[in-house]
């Protein structure tokens, strides 16, 4: 297991009122993703725990693609990886920011 | 006096040895191995029938069993080296030398026997290179092959698995050599002729069915919501714009994905009838919800696939079909339909180079070629114009004179950045090259060559190399679809802003497709079942297949 964390400057607040969010499996290939709104506007957090290790680059490129193209501002995420693909994982990211989108229950 | 006939006088000579094991023409297969004792001579040419689909496995077998002090260094001139007996002739001194166009499953063990120098290569082939040196230097003295039924005259049904049969036996029957067929039944009449039976010299009745591999079956509950994307990708911004209505699908996951978005995406964006409507192609099950839509026109196949028998045979404006209802496949005619008369080949592949060379083979693994290289290629003896054809040739070359311009085909790679166990795509250097040094080969095995491919199409966006004006935007373009591989992620940022201006490099909200639609919801069918249910139960599938 390697654990890595990332704190990035958003620009704009994540969208909705929702407060937290889950989704995707942790399966082989796939990643779940928890996400809470409980930081500042401006502010985006991601951990990261995952079963493959030595890929803190392409994790390093992925998250900093992912808060420069969504407005991910007040949220911190938090990630149990099953070794998924970059693509998997910036979809079930992008996947997040949409469920906050939604009307509160 | 010169004597011109020697070779007729040694196939009839040929014959008359092997009829002393035959009823007319007719061989018992416990006499198989005595009757290939007989007929064959050390160092013959000998064609094994067998293909990426059927086997000629009796025959194999019976090969595999001879006398090696009577048959031995045999050279094997077949399309697909694909059961275990036949690497095991290899080992036993049966046959020395190969010369092949694919070899699937035995692909690891393939490249094990060349690197200890246990087979003497000739070439790995296109299927239709192969053919056509059957015609020239590579002629079989004997051919092997595998038929459904035979008369007791010779004459072959084939049945749907036609595939390579009439070419292997074209060449041999009519330069002095001889023909075999194992047959799973001798019957008084075929149900039509494949193969006439002046051609076939010994029929071996085998007591199973010869093997038949369903190849081309994907199963749509394993398609992800990133094959969905590049699916979609692919409709949007290379069927639709270019209008291709004729075309060859590979058999990745990509393709089946595009298939059976047809129906549903692709009817969204209004498309039905003018895109994919002429296929060369196997008959693939994923294509079934496409043809019940009213997609699809015409399909000429290669071969066929386990259990789309009844589903042809009900379908027959669809497929070609013989006078008694069953499909009529032809590997040969197929290629080169594929070749001349498709618009666009799109297909998956293993590794892609900076310069957009493609290539299966990994440093383990020798899979040959197929037909891959042939349908991937731009044909330059192309002389009849199409719109896409017109339009790709155009946007090679824009100063190009319209009536002196040549048209291109459109050849599109498609695939997810990293493959299975997170293995990237893009590659600064093909396995193929690291492969021709280890073993010396004048020709690095690659399968389709980057100045023949047009786009390639990741979950990143749409490449159009035809845009490209020299290497440098090449690579760039390449790299900027490459997502987060090394290759990706080695990109010029400015350099791949600036192509993405032009056009050159498409993103999926450049094309107006958001990916958090690519959800499987879109799928015509999203399983095996569903297929059946699209195709009223006609479609059954192999048991490997089935889950219910």
């Amino acid at each position: 297991m390697e654990d890595l964390s990332f704190r990035h400057t958003a620009r704009h607040r994540a969208a909705g009122s929702k407060n937290m969010a889950i989704i995707g499996v942790v399966a082989s290939g796939n990643l779940e993703v928890l996400v809470e709104r409980i930081l500042p506007d401006g502010e985006c957090v991601i951990e990261i725990k995952t079963a493959a290790e030595g890929f803190s680059d392409v994790w390093t490129a992925v998250v900093a693609d992912f808060v420069d193209r969504h407005a991910a501002g007040g949220l911190k995420f938090s990630i149990n990886d099953g070794g998924a693909r970059p693509d998997t994982v910036s979809l079930r990211l992008a996947q997040a920011v949409r469920l906050m989108q939604e009307d509160e229950q | 006096m010169t004597n011109w006939q020697q070779s007729r006088a040694a196939r009839d000579s040929r014959i008359e040895a092997g009829a002393k094991v035959a009823r007319g023409k007719i061989v018992d297969a416990a006499d198989a191995t005595r009757l290939l004792e007989a007929v064959l001579r050390p160092g013959d040419r000998v064609c094994l029938e067998g293909d990426n689909q059927k086997q000629a496995d009796l025959l194999s077998a019976a090969l595999l069993a001879v006398d090696v002090a009577k048959v031995h260094d045999l050279h094997m001139v077949q399309s697909g080296v694909v059961l275990p007996d036949h690497l095991d002739l290899y080992d036993r001194g049966v046959a020395k030398k190969l010369d092949y166009a694919y070899s699937g499953p035995q692909s690891s063990r393939i490249a094990t026997m060349l690197f200890g120098g246990k087979i003497e290569l000739g070439a790995v082939h296109t299927y239709l290179e192969l053919f056509a040196r059957y015609f020239i230097d590579l002629t079989p003295n004997v051919a092997l092959i595998a038929a459904v039924s035979a008369d007791r005259d010779g004459n072959l049904y084939t049945g749907p698995n036609t595939e390579d049969t009439p070419t292997v036996v074209e060449a041999t029957a009519f330069k002095d050599g001889i023909v075999i067929a194992q047959v799973n039944e001798i019957v008084d009449k075929v149900p039509r002729v494949d193969i006439p039976g002046d051609r076939v010299n010994f029929v071996v009745q085998s007591d199973k069915p010869f093997f038949v591999e369903p190849l081309f079956t994907r199963d749509p509950a394993s398609i992800t919501e990133t094959q969905i994307l590049t699916a979609m990708l692919a409709i949007k911004g290379i069927y639709a714009p270019y209008g291709v209505k004729r075309l060859n699908h590979g058999i990745g996951f990509s393709t089946a994905a595009i298939e059976l978005l047809l129906p549903t995406y692709g009817e969204k964006l209004g498309l039905k009838g003018k895109i994919a409507s002429h296929f060369a192609l196997n008959p693939h099950p994923a294509l079934i919800p496409a043809i019940e839509s009213g997609w699809v026109e015409q399909i000429h196949s290669f071969g066929s696939e386990v259990g789309m028998e009844n589903y042809i045979r009900a379908r027959s404006d669809v497929y070609f079909t013989g006078a008694d209802g069953s499909l009529r496949s032809n590997r040969a005619l197929c290629q080169v339909a594929g070749l001349y008369a498709c618009d666009m080949f799109i297909g998956s592949t293993l590794q892609i180079d900076l310069q957009g060379n493609s290539s299966t083979v990994t440093t383990s693994r020798i899979a040959g070629f197929g037909g891959a290289p042939n349908m991937g290629s731009d044909p330059r003896g192309r002389r009849h114009p199409s719109d896409p054809w017109l339009q790709a040739g155009k946007e090679a070359d824009p100063q190009g004179s319209p009536l002196l311009r040549r048209g291109r085909k459109l050849v599109v790679q498609i695939g997810e950045t990293f493959g299975d166990k997170n293995v990237p795509l893009f590659v600064d250097k093909l396995d193929a090259l690291v492969l021709a040094e280890k073993l010396k080969l004048d020709l690095a095995p690659v399968m389709i060559y980057g100045d023949d491919v047009t786009h390639i199409v990741t979950e990143e966006g749409i490449a159009n190399l035809l845009l490209c004006r020299d290497a440098a935007e090449r690579e760039q373009a390449i790299r900027g679809v490459a997502g987060y591989t090394e290759v990706g992620r080695g990109r010029d940022v400015k350099a791949v802003q600036h192509l993405r201006e032009r056009g050159v490099i498409r993103r999926p909200e450049d094309l107006g497709i958001d990916p958090l639609d690519a959800d499987r919801s879109m799928l015509a069918a999203r399983s095996i079942k569903d297929l059946v249910h699209w195709s009223g139960g006609l479609y059954a599938p192999p048991s490997q297949f089935r889950n219910w």
